[in-house]
């Protein structure tokens, strides 16, 4: 299992280099991969229906506890095969749909990545690699939104789903942090079977509220749906495959994954049946207000990702099984209606459904496609979309209580729903014939393998759902909610939810035939509210931000030298002070004698000190500084310390060399600061000079210090093979340390040759 | 200013760099036992070079020196990460020491792997500095 997730990294990684061979083939040697992956998850299934899981650990970082653990159940089967199997499909497609782009292996090496990433998602089972996973399918999904990188809109649309994802990512790090605190493990598992512990913690409120924005945000439910219609300016691929089929469902798994830990309590379902009701109807209400294919499909997808939500939020067995069969049947109906919508687009290079009309006949494959898939959409029999109505109106009415305020919403959102089937099927392709703006010829088959494979298996699942019965069953017992086995039937006979679907169809006709002018009203009505909405927040929020950050960015960052340094230097002694006083008692004088010839550098270092700070012209001050460094080297070799002597030798001829070339490129020596100002600074630096007195005492004296240097004396020669023991701390006991240093040294070094050779350009072009 | 033409300077330089990388080389061998070691070594070789810029200019160094100095650093960042990955293969702890005794006495260790990615990092980052401090001198005269 790792092996292909991992490996379908290294692929992803190869790409580039797999299309200078392969050429246009790449996409269909591509789609090998995920093939193999159904192929190896089909070949399992047996295992799994027999109760069983399969489990891979592999250790990480072993101190934290930490695994990249995969475990392959019923519902990451149930995901995994979605992603792999949809992956194929679109795979294909994207070789007809971006066919001869320049930036196709750009483009294919994204979606691998993409893909592997999800895979991840849906098999880990340790919460940090979950999160790992999480966080890259954001990443892939914002370069895939921005793969067009040249269009502004593009940009801001990928920036704007990255902040609302990536933000609910942090909140989501915080809950998993503190849902592994309450449940006392990071394995999945093992918090399925800890769900009373958890729910009685009393971190249990704050870790479901964050694991809920991190889910919400991802599964774009109000108030955080805004980004997934922008997301729409992504190639259609990416739209069909993230933005519908799997990486918005992530939101969904992980509420189902954690179903079993989480759920039951108040909190729980009232969360998830109200955001999940607010976000269907918010869904079903805006896509009719779209003239636009995609982003009509776009809506309906928020409206179906809220259906999702409100099940799991009433989350008994009969709820999560409605969510389940939901979940694949707008897997292949919105999947293939997305792709219609891209082939749409390619071949009348619109997607305004108000300027196409009577398509079937140059596009009689597409339409009936569409036709399939649309009917799906709707709910109608004999397709899987209708087969999971009929499950969600029965869990509605089953639970019901105060469900009835769920099933007037959903039986109204159905019903809306139903008029954007009909829009999407019925606008494009019958009627008269329009012109769009190119008159399209014979699709390719790359184009209408996906979509047409994904509407059969609508209508193929729809007359037989018998065929998910096992899957769904194993994976509820997976939920925590087993049970007998469950009947998928295509036909449930008149009853309750027979009559919703009823009044919804009802609904949906209504207002299609009288959609343009159901369309201007609700254009009119929602202006304002979509002016004040959500999307509005998040800009202004944002924008808020930089201010903040421009306004600190003033503050600390004032370009003077001075002000950085009193404000490090207080620091430092606020902190060591601190720590120095409280933790450190006495300290006494050492008791050593002086030697004249050490009083006599020490009288030297003083006055280059003092001599540098009074003089009046920079190169006496240079002079000055040098003078002290080279006290401070005498000092070294006094007390036997030959390396640091040499070093500060070396660096203070170095820094004369550098001195040197900058000396004359600077202004004229210029007094800034006012007297008063020069009294702090003096009052600073008597503070740090005594501070480090008084450090270095304690140090000496330090009885509560216990020194290393005893053991690095000790086993300089045993285990660092060295007598010189500066060099054996340096480059063996502590080589971390010193690879640490030297990154920053190189860092400082490019960075004073980027500071400099940018100014030298801008002069040059000045 | 970059370029001093003075004759004493040209020659003493042209002398002094051999016997100055020489040494440099010496220090960084040395230094596991004796003072010395990778980073005063390339701080030595520095000082060397930045002499030898000053009497003869920065094409002259750089022909002399065949690579940009940028590239010294990332040569020896690699070193540095390379040193620690026999440790890593031979399943020890991240960065363990390795001694290797060859034939005719030599000894080579990762200790010194590293070493000579400190030296380069060292070299590298003073010559960077200078040679972009020289060039803006020179884009300054230029105008």
């Amino acid at each position: 299992m790792q092996l292909a997730v991992l490996a379908g990294f290294v692929v992803a990684g190869l790409t580039p280099w797999l299309h200078r061979v392969a050429g246009a083939r790449t996409p269909l040697l591509l789609a090998l991969l995920p093939a193999a992956i159904v192929g190896w998850l089909l070949q399992h299934w047996s295992l799994l229906a027999g109760g069983g899981a399969l489990m891979l650990e592999q250790a990480w970082v072993p101190a934290l506890d930490i695994t990249l653990t995969f475990r392959l159940d019923g519902l990451a089967w149930l995901f995994a095969c979605l992603i792999a199997a949809i992956g194929v499909l679109v795979l294909v497609y994207t070789g007809g749909y971006l066919r001869g782009h320049p930036d196709l292996p750009r483009f294919l090496a994204v979606l691998m990545a993409f893909m592997m990433s999800m895979l991840g998602l849906v098999l880990a089972d340790n919460l940090v690699a979950l999160f790992v996973f999480w966080e890259l399918t954001s990443l892939t999904s914002y370069l895939l939104i921005g793969f067009r990188h040249t269009d502004p809109l593009a940009r801001q649309a990928a920036l704007q789903g990255l902040l609302v994802t990536a933000g609910g990512g942090l909140a989501l790090l915080v809950g998993f942090v503190l849902l592994a605190e309450a449940g006392g493990s990071w394995s999945l598992a093992e918090l399925a079977s800890r769900g009373e512990a958890i729910r009685g913690h009393v971190l249990y409120l704050p870790l479901l509220v964050a694991i809920l924005i991190g889910a919400f945000t991802k599964s774009a439910q109000f108030p955080f749906h805004f980004w997934l219609p922008n997301a729409m300016v992504a190639p259609t691929p990416v739209s069909a495959y993230l933005h519908s089929a799997t990486m918005v469902k992530a939101g969904i798994y992980l509420l189902a994954r954690l179903h079993p830990a989480l759920s039951g309590t108040s909190a729980w379902t009232l969360g998830l049946a109200l955001i999940g009701g607010v976000t269907l109807l918010l869904g079903a209400v805006m896509a009719l207000r779209q003239t636009n294919l995609k982003l009509m499909l776009a809506y309906s997808t928020v409206m179906a990702l809220g259906t999702m939500t409100l099940l799991l939020g009433i989350g008994t067995r009969a709820a999560l099984a409605a969510c389940l069969v939901f979940l694949l049947a707008h897997a292949f109906y919105k999947g293939a209606l997305f792709l219609v919508a891209g082939i749409l687009d390619v071949m009348t290079g619109t997607l305004d459904v108000t300027a196409m009309g009577g398509l079937r006949r140059l596009l009689p494959w597409t339409a009936l496609t569409a036709a399939v898939a649309a009917l799906s959409l709707a709910g109608l029999p004999p397709m899987l979309g209708f087969v999971a109505k009929e499950a969600l109106f029965g869990a509605l009415l089953e639970a019901g209580g105060t469900g009835w305020v769920a099933v007037v919403a959903v039986t109204l959102a159905a019903g809306l729903t139903l008029s954007v089937a009909a829009i999407v099927a019925i606008r494009p392709f019958l009627g008269p014939l329009r012109d769009p703006p190119r008159r399209p010829r014979g699709t390719p088959p790359a184009l209408l393998v996906g979509p047409a494979l994904l509407a059969a298996l609508s209508l193929l699942t729809g007359v037989a759902p018998g065929l998910f019965d096992e899957l769904v069953t194993v994976t509820l017992a997976g939920l925590g909610a087993s049970g007998e086995a469950l009947h998928l039937v295509p036909w449930h006979g008149v009853g309750g939810p027979l009559a919703l679907s009823l009044a919804g169809l009802v609904l949906g006709v209504a207002v299609f035939l009288r959609w343009e002018s159901v369309r201007a009203r609700l254009v009119d009505v929602l202006a304002p509210l979509v002016a004040r909405g959500p999307e509005v927040w998040h800009s202004t929020l944002g924008w808020r931000t930089l201010q903040l950050a421009h306004w600190q960015t003033r503050i600390l960052q004032n370009g003077h030298l001075r002000t950085y340094l009193v404000t490090i230097l207080m620091a430092w002694l606020g902190l060591v002070g601190h720590a120095l006083l409280v933790r450190h008692g006495s300290l006494s004088w050492p008791g050593s004698a002086w030697q004249a010839h050490e009083l006599v550098v020490a009288a030297l270092m003083a006055a280059g000190a003092l001599t540098a700070c009074m003089v009046r012209s920079r190169l006496a001050a240079v002079a000055a500084l040098g003078s002290m460094g080279f006290s401070i080297a005498l000092t070294f070799v006094l007390f036997s310390a030959p390396d640091l002597a040499i070093t500060q030798l070396l660096v203070e001829t170095l820094t004369v060399v550098l001195l040197a070339l900058v000396l004359f490129r600077l202004p004229h020596f210029t007094v800034l600061s006012t007297p008063l100002q020069r009294w702090r600074d003096l009052g600073v630096a008597a503070l740090v000079g005594a501070l480090i007195t008084t450090l270095m005492l304690a140090v000496l004296g330090g009885e509560r210090l216990p020194s290393v240097s005893h053991y690095m004396v000790a086993n300089g020669q045993p285990l660092g093979h060295g007598h010189n023991l500066v060099n054996v701390i340096l480059v063996d006991f502590r080589a971390l340390d010193t690879l640490g240093e030297v990154f920053v040294l190189a860092l400082a070094a490019v960075g004073v040759y980027a500071m400099l050779c940018f100014r030298a350009e801008e002069a040059g072009h000045g | 200013m970059v370029k001093s033409g003075t004759l004493i300077l040209g020659v003493a330089a042209q002398l002094l760099l051999p016997l100055q990388l020489m040494f440099s080389v010496f220090l960084l061998l040395r230094g596991h036992d004796a003072p010395g070691g990778g980073f005063i070594a390339g701080l030595v070789a520095a000082g060397g070079f930045a002499l030898y810029l000053f009497a003869h200019g920065r094409r002259a160094m750089h022909s002399l020196l065949k690579v940009a100095p940028r590239d010294l650093i990332g040569l020896g960042l690699l070193l540095g990460v390379l040193s620690t990955l026999p440790a890593w293969w031979r399943g020890q702890p991240f960065f363990t020491a390795q001694w290797w005794d060859l034939p005719l006495g030599i000894t080579l260790s990762t200790p010194l792997l590293f070493d000579m990615g400190v030296y380069l990092v060292v070299l590298g980052a003073l010559l960077t500095a200078i040679t972009a401090l020289v060039e803006i001198d020179q884009a300054d005269d230029s105008r």
